[in-house]
Formats: C-alpha cells, structure tokens, sequence
C-alpha cells in the first residue's frame, strides 16, 4: 500500500467489523521533532489478551475466507521501516487503540494519499458509525466530526450524495488550508 | 468546520426532493473493501463510482463497501446487484469502472470482458 490514508482505510474496517459506533482518527504531525503519529482508536469489542498477543500475526484472522490477515501486519512493517513504533492497546467490550509513529522525513514513509475517499468509504459504510477526525500539522489543527454534520442534517442520510461531496469537499480543502498556512 | 451554511442548503434541496432507498429498490454496488481489495486499487474505484452518481445525480443506485469474498488474487471485485440479479466484475480498475457504469448500470448491458467466469482459477 503506498499512501498512509489506505493503511488507515483497513485498520477502521476492522474497528467497523468489531461493531463500533464511533472512529476516532488522530494525524499528528510535528516537523521540528520529526515524527508522524497516527491514532486509530474505537469502542467497538476489544480483544481479550490471547487475541491481542495474536494481533499482528499475519497468520491470525477472524474471517472465514480465507486464512491470513495482513492489515495489521502491514501498518506495523510500514511503521517499523521508517524508524518508527508500533503499539495496540485494547479492553474487552470497551474498544482498541491503535497507534504508529513514523520519522516524518524517512524516504520509506509513505504520503497520507487521499484520506477524503478513505473517510468517504468509512461514512458510505453499511453500519451507520460515527467517525472524529483531528489532522494536527505543528500546532495547526483541522477537525472533522460527523456527529456535527448529523447535527445539522436532521433526518437526511449521510448515502445522499450531495452531502458526501460536501464532506470530501471539506476535508481536502481543510487539509489543504492547514498545510498552506504554516509555510 | 468550514461553510456549515452550504450543507444547509443542500440538506433544504434533499428534504423537498423524494428519495427512495430501500435495500432491494434500484441498483446496488458493492465494492469489496478489505486488505486485499484495497491494495488491488479498489478505493479510486470505488470513489468513481460515488462521482459518477453524484455527477449525474441518480438518486436508485447506491454503493457500498463490503468484506472479502475469498478470491483475493483477482481484486478489486464489484458486485452489481439489481432486483434478483448478480453480476461480480473482477479486476475492476477505474477504466473498467467506467465502463461498468456507462455500460452496466446506465445501459442496462453487462460488461462481459470482466465478469468473474472469465478469470475462473
């Protein structure tokens, strides 16, 4: 996988299949201390600890179709190759945090890549979830919360697709902004 | 967040319009959007579906993402469901998507160069 966003983009699949209503995304980015964090946390399921000690395993999946699992395994090789770290934090019944730290400046450290399709993908998602995004590029900080677009949307659902173009909107443009203003 | 007031307004233009979207009304497509399809390139396509509708504002067709079916080696898979009828597409890049929903899904014709049968392992 060549951008961060698509990393992202598998790592919430699984937050989605442990039946959680809420995603959290945190992006940091800090240039004069040289790293690139990523946090993924949900209160979906959780895993017990046997699970957990399994997790990043590319032999070990949940799914039926077939028998490895390489999501996870991928995002902590893509985390370690760039001098990074890689850490899952996880409570039975009360949700999993996912966090990667990356040099901000390694050459193998992908670009984020189009995280508005990604989040696009997370919203069209068959469960109705609720996703938090926080991009914090050296102090500049862009959010974005579905939970006030519902808000403001009443009963119309986030499938119109006027709303989705809306949000992709959004979220390039903020992105944009955040990165345009600090240089 | 920025121009809240924009998607207002399109909230107010999407109450008065009647939207119909039931499970089984109209076309569904599904996009398979696990590990495997996504580092097959299944995102671009699946965000060409959602433009193509939104551009010509088809208010019966609606896409989804789904889990892996097992025949990871020929990602990106799309299901086109409409009424009873399947049809599963196999390496499905933005090129085939295209003409998936010029041919398929507006034309009402099945792209035959992509059907899964033809790839059949």
């Amino acid at each position: 996988m060549n951008e961060l966003s698509l990393h992202i983009l598998d790592i919430c699949q699984n937050s989605i299949k442990a039946d959680a209503n809420l995603i959290t995304i945190i992006i940091e980015e800090d240039i004069n201390n040289n790293f690139y964090k990523i946090i993924i946390g949900d209160d979906g399921n959780g895993m017990s600890e046997k699970t957990l000690s399994e997790f990043s395993d590319p032999f070990f999946t949940t799914r039926s179709t077939r028998k490895v699992g390489m999501g996870v395994p991928l995002f902590k090789m893509a985390a370690k190759m760039c001098n990074g770290s890689f850490n899952v934090d996880s409570i039975l019944e009360k949700g999993t945090v996912i966090s990667a730290i990356f040099e901000h400046n390694h050459i193998d450290r992908a670009p984020l890549g189009d995280i508005d399709e990604t989040l696009m993908i997370l919203i069209l998602n068959e469960r109705d979830i609720d996703v938090y995004y926080e991009h914090i590029f050296n102090n500049k900080k862009y959010i974005f919360d579905t939970r006030e677009i519902r808000k403001v949307l009443n009963n119309i659902p986030f499938t119109d697709y006027s709303v989705i173009m809306w949000i992709k909107d959004n979220i390039k443009n903020g992105i944009k902004n955040l990165q345009k203003e600090v240089t | 967040m920025k121009s809240l007031d924009d998607l207002k307004k399109i909230r107010d233009a999407s109450q008065s319009k009647v939207t119909m979207r039931g499970k089984n009304v109209g076309t569904r497509i599904l996009v398979g959007m696990a590990t495997c399809g996504i580092s097959a390139g299944a995102r671009p396509v699946m965000n060409l579906f959602v433009e193509e509708i939104a551009k010509r504002d088809l208010n019966t067709v609606t896409v989804t993402p789904v889990g892996c079916i097992g025949e990871c080696a020929i990602e990106p898979i799309v299901e086109v469901l409409q009424g009873e009828k399947r049809t599963t597409y196999c390496r499905v890049d933005e090129e085939v998507a295209k003409r998936i929903f010029n041919e398929h899904i507006i034309g009402g014709k099945v792209v035959n160069d992509n059907v899964i049968g033809k790839y059949r392992l």
